[in-house]
């Protein structure tokens, strides 16, 4: 199954690569597309929740009999209804749907109410009575490691520190201590979230058999199927999981979520179909979004600006659960060396819990932070050394069909390409460090994965699974469970069907994200879906065509190696005369084998990485992206307008450019949001409101994003390197794109005005206060200053793969006389 | 004083079909079209007039209904995105945002296609410019906004061709 089997070559394709309606686009323009909270069932109740006002409160008591007593209640349910915990990540079980005697950040749930409407059952939550106790509150990581007590969880490593991680890929000291130069930087990127205009949405019901079925607003329905029934203790066999689609995800939508598993409950208590829908300020307090990280870099160069080593430490504030924490916290470090040429690599993380909302995966998950610090440290190694970045770069770009430090295979890399392009078409020669004062240009690069290499739960089954039905109408649906959330999955998976059986794609009918119906997806998250799915479709596909084309050869006379399938028809490749329509074709084939249906399935590559930690990074593919951003600064306000964006993306083969554009922009857009604006912030109240920790903007209005009137013109590149792993070559598109563009923006400002901004988001006050330093003749830089003690472990050593390493860790007795021999030297 | 009403019973004009509907007293009108007419192509991503996701057309002009009392409505014409399309045959801002990636997840889709109707209607040829003035109050999360314009433009130039 690693390798799928390959399409025949065609000069051209019929479908791929053509811009065309999506198939799901006239259902999104109609009002028709179904989003969770558009489903509606007779007798449906509605449920609200109890959040919690502390960050960080033991609950003494709950009494819900006035509540239980309003008129159109159905039910009120606290954390005793609910004895178990859940959590997406095996690792990290730590989360009540109802908290039953503590909750950890404000937003926290604890009772629910379900009523005959919204209104009434808003009414009755303020009848509940809590009793809480107030706990100190961690608002930081650098309080989290400066207060081990009160713990805000009774498990992770120690104190408030969830997680610690330290790898060492080769001796970097030594590396540092040879190099002509060594950078020394700390970065700050502060969290953000999703904001999907669609809140959160789910509607329980259980059938006439008293089955479970779930509609809900999520990126995962299989993960969602597995813990939901574990949480319920339901076997899973009897739930069924439908991802309607989603109204934007951006990694918002991927946890099992409190609200999920309640009105499930509920909907099975009360058997009666149980709705509940979020408001904006609950979706601020859910989040899992983008962690705040803090960043501490080292990096050696030679005198010609190529990278020897680099030592990165990373300290995530992880909020009041672990989420996907763990995978987060990998991800600060696993992918810094799949861009540049890197020979040795050491990356310590940490993350620490917080009383603030639980932080997750958000668009290039935990990869952001790390980019940020490694592009602009990179414009420092540049200006310094007096080489142009976009040359320091392009001298040191990956080689494609390697492996890394880290032991990550490559394979296709159109990065130089990218960066060709972005230079050319921005005029960049003739534009940095010569727009004079208040203009700038600056560069940046970026990679990310086309797809986990790893499922979150250990197993060896396909990744996707895609089932196809045809029969004598002609007619073609593809099964995948995979899931639409607007990045185009479902077009994906018709337009390649559609390639590989010769019909229009508008022909293929597609029934995704549903785990009664569909075969398993693991869902849409990591960049992944147009690789699996894809590859899963094209497997299934190819079978199905070999059976009509067999049934065609038959009617024909021919051997089936003659049949050709192309625009709706089965026809003798050399004489297309002589031939047949698709669903004729179909009919021999019926007739000749029975009914007919074809399964596929993918799973990437195994990893050559062996060591334990390893897991994380690992991917099909990598996608590569170059960015150039124009920018002009205030100097009297130090406002930032950003005039032009180019932007190139190695994409290996685009599927649909009309959707792949979108991809590539809707990244920019988020990421300049990010750079510029969007920031997921805290404040205590004074002291004699409880000073406790709250939300400082939980609302769209004062949670800034760009409008249309603050987003700048976009030139997008697709690059087409196709890679062998993929669908056709394509690789993914959704999230590298918002890798660069920060960096570059942060580059930008300082080719403008010669200050650096080492933290995100870069904010007017920051570069007045950059722009002040440097009258004053300071050091012109506004980030971090100084990076905590983190008690992180002695590293695991693993060689890189030009050091003598097989991808294991070396044996902790080699490991130790390594670390005794270099302390003694 | 007599208490406030338990539901009101009025007839709203919507997509140009007389609606009787009755309803709470403190409904908005995108609760009433949602819930009431089950006109569930009208999207909210705040109710607090913040996003745009809900504009639906009052009297041709867009308006914010998360933020309109229904019993304010009676006897005005209300528009939504369901009643866009011609029959079977779509409106060509309908037509455009589906060929030229104008939608993508869909969800700020309705309210955007109304605000650009409002806007076409006055003003056939809008400059880019005047398109990013219009529909600066609706949020889109997914596309970055170019295709929208994109699609904007092309439905301008559709309906000055064809009319």
């Amino acid at each position: 199954m690693n390798a799928p089997e390959k399409p025949r070559h065609k000069q051209r394709f019929d479908t791929i690569g053509k811009p065309r309606r999506r198939v799901d686009g006239r259902s999104k323009v109609t009002g028709q597309t179904r989003f969770a909270d558009d489903i509606v069932l007779p007798r449906m109740l509605h449920c609200k929740l109890l959040r919690s006002p502390h960050p960080h409160a033991v609950i003494e008591s709950i009494d819900a009999a006035k509540a239980r007593a309003h008129p159109g209640v159905h039910l009120v349910l606290t954390g005793r209804d609910f004895p178990i915990t859940f959590g997406i990540l095996p690792v990290s079980q730590d989360e009540y749907p109802l908290a039953p005697e503590r909750v950890r950040y404000v937003g926290d749930p604890l009772a629910a109410v379900i009523a005959k409407d919204e209104q009434t059952a808003t009414e009755a939550l303020d009848l509940i009575e809590v009793r809480y106790r107030p706990l100190a509150t961690i608002a930081s990581s650098e309080e989290a490691l400066a207060t081990p007590e009160p713990r805000i969880h009774d498990y992770g490593e120690q104190g408030n520190i969830h997680r610690l991680q330290a790898f060492e890929f080769g001796d970097v000291e030594q590396a540092l201590a040879e190099s002509e130069h060594v950078f020394e930087d700390l970065f700050f990127y502060e969290g953000n979230t999703h904001l999907p205009i669609e809140q959160h949405a789910a509607v329980a019901q259980v059938d006439g058999e008293g089955k479970l079925t779930l509609w809900s607003s999520t990126q995962v329905p299989h993960y969602i199927h597995r813990a939901l029934a574990r949480a319920l203790r339901l076997p899973a066999a009897h739930v069924r999981v439908i991802a309607c689609q989603n109204g934007g995800g951006f990694g918002g939508k991927c946890d099992l979520h409190n609200h999920e598993i309640v009105v499930s409950k509920a909907a099975l208590l009360l058997g009666r179909p149980v709705k509940i829908c979020l408001t904006r300020e609950e979706v601020f307090y859910m989040h899992r979004g983008r962690h705040p990280v803090l960043m501490k870099m080292r990096t050696g160069v030679t005198k010609d600006g190529k990278l020897t080593g680099m030592h990165l430490q990373t300290l995530l504030d992880g909020g009041g659960y672990g989420s996907y924490g763990t995978a987060s916290t990998f991800y600060t470090g696993a992918l810094q060396t799949v861009t540049y040429e890197l020979p040795r690599y050491k990356f310590d993380a940490c993350r620490t819990f917080t009383n603030k909302p639980p932080c997750g995966p958000k668009r290039g998950h935990g990869t952001p932070q790390p980019r940020f610090g490694q592009e602009v440290q990179l414009d420092k190694i540049a200006e310094k050394l007096g080489i142009d970045p976009a040359e320091l770069r392009l001298k040191q770009i990956a080689k494609p069909d390697s492996l890394t430090a880290n032991w990550l295979k490559i394979g296709s890399i159109g990065l130089e390409e990218c960066i060709r392009q972005v230079v050319a078409r921005s005029g960049w020669k003739d534009k940095h460090g010569k727009l004079g004062a208040g203009r700038g240009v600056g560069i940046a690069c970026g990679s990310y994965l086309c797809g986990a290499g790893l499922p979150i739960y250990w197993n060896k089954m396909p990744q996707s699974g895609v089932q196809l039905l045809i029969d004598r109408s002609g007619q073609v649906t593809a099964f995948c469970g995979s899931t639409e959330i607007g990045q185009g999955s479902d077009d994906v998976l018709a337009a390649i069907v559609a390639e590989v059986l010769g019909i229009d794609a508008f022909d293929v009918r597609v029934v995704t994200g549903d785990t009664g119906l569909t075969p398993v997806d693991l869902g849409s998250y990591s960049s992944r879906v147009t690789v699996m799915s894809g590859n899963a479709a094209i497997q299934a596909a190819e079978r199905a065509r070999a059976l009509i084309v067999e049934g065609a050869a038959e009617q024909l006379g021919v051997l089936p190696e003659r049949v050709a399938l192309a625009r709706g028809r089965a026809f003798l490749a050399e004489d297309p005369s002589r031939g047949m329509s698709f669903a004729e074709a179909v009919v021999f084939a019926e007739a000749k084998f029975g009914t007919l249906g074809t399964v596929g399935s993918y799973s990437p590559p195994r990893s050559p990485a062996r060591f334990k930690g390893g897991g994380v990074g690992p991917s099909p593919a990598y996608s590569y992206s170059a960015c150039v951003i124009e920018v002009e600064v205030d100097p009297a306000t130090g406002w930032i307008t950003v005039h032009k964006v180019w932007i190139a993306h190695d994409i290996g083969q685009a599927i649909n450019p009309v959707l792949a554009r979108g991809q590539v922009e809707g990244s920019v857009y988020m990421a300049l949001g990010e750079a510029l604006m969007e920031e997921q912030v805290f404040r205590r109240l004074p002291p004699k409101l409880s000073g406790a920790l709250v939300h400082k903007i939980p609302s769209m209005l004062e949670y800034k994003s760009l409008t249309s009137l603050d987003m700048p013109e976009v030139d997008t590149i697709l690059v087409e390197d196709p890679d062998p792993n993929c669908p056709f070559g394509a690789k993914e598109v959704g999230q590298g794109p918002l890798l660069p563009v920060m960096p570059a923006v942060a580059n930008a400002i300082w080719d403008a005005v010669g200050v650096r901004i080492d933290e995100l988001p870069i904010t007017p006050d920051k570069v007045l206060r950059a722009l002040e330093k440097k009258a004053k003749g300071e050091v012109a830089r506004v980030g971090p200053e100084h990076f905590p003690a983190v008690p992180y472990p002695e590293p695991m050593i693993v060689l890189p793969p030009w050091e003598g390493g097989d991808g294991n860790e070396l044996k902790t007795a080699h490991g130790k006389l390594a670390r005794k021999a270099r302390a003694a030297a | 004083m007599s208490a406030a009403p338990e539901r009101v019973h009025m007839t709203l004009k919507v997509n140009g079909e007389d609606q009787p509907v009755s309803f709470a007293p403190y409904k908005t009108l995108l609760e009433v079209l949602r819930e009431d007419l089950n006109l569930t192509g009208t999207k909210h991503g705040c109710e607090l007039g913040e996003c745009g996701a809900c504009a639906v057309l009052v009297d041709g002009e867009p308006l914010l209904a998360c933020l309109e009392l229904a019993v304010e409505c009676e006897g005005r014409a209300i528009e939504t995105v369901e009643g866009l399309a011609n029959g079977a045959e779509l409106h060509p801002l309908q037509a455009a945002f589906a060929d030229l990636g104008g939608a993508q997840c869909g969800y700020c889709t309705p309210g955007i296609l109304m605000t650009a109707k409002a806007l076409l209607e006055k003003e056939p040829h809008p400059s880019r410019e005047r398109i990013r003035e219009a529909i600066s109050g609706n949020l889109c999360r997914c596309t970055g906004y170019q295709q929208i314009y994109e699609s904007i433009e092309e439905a301008a130039q559709h309906m000055r061709e064809g009319s």
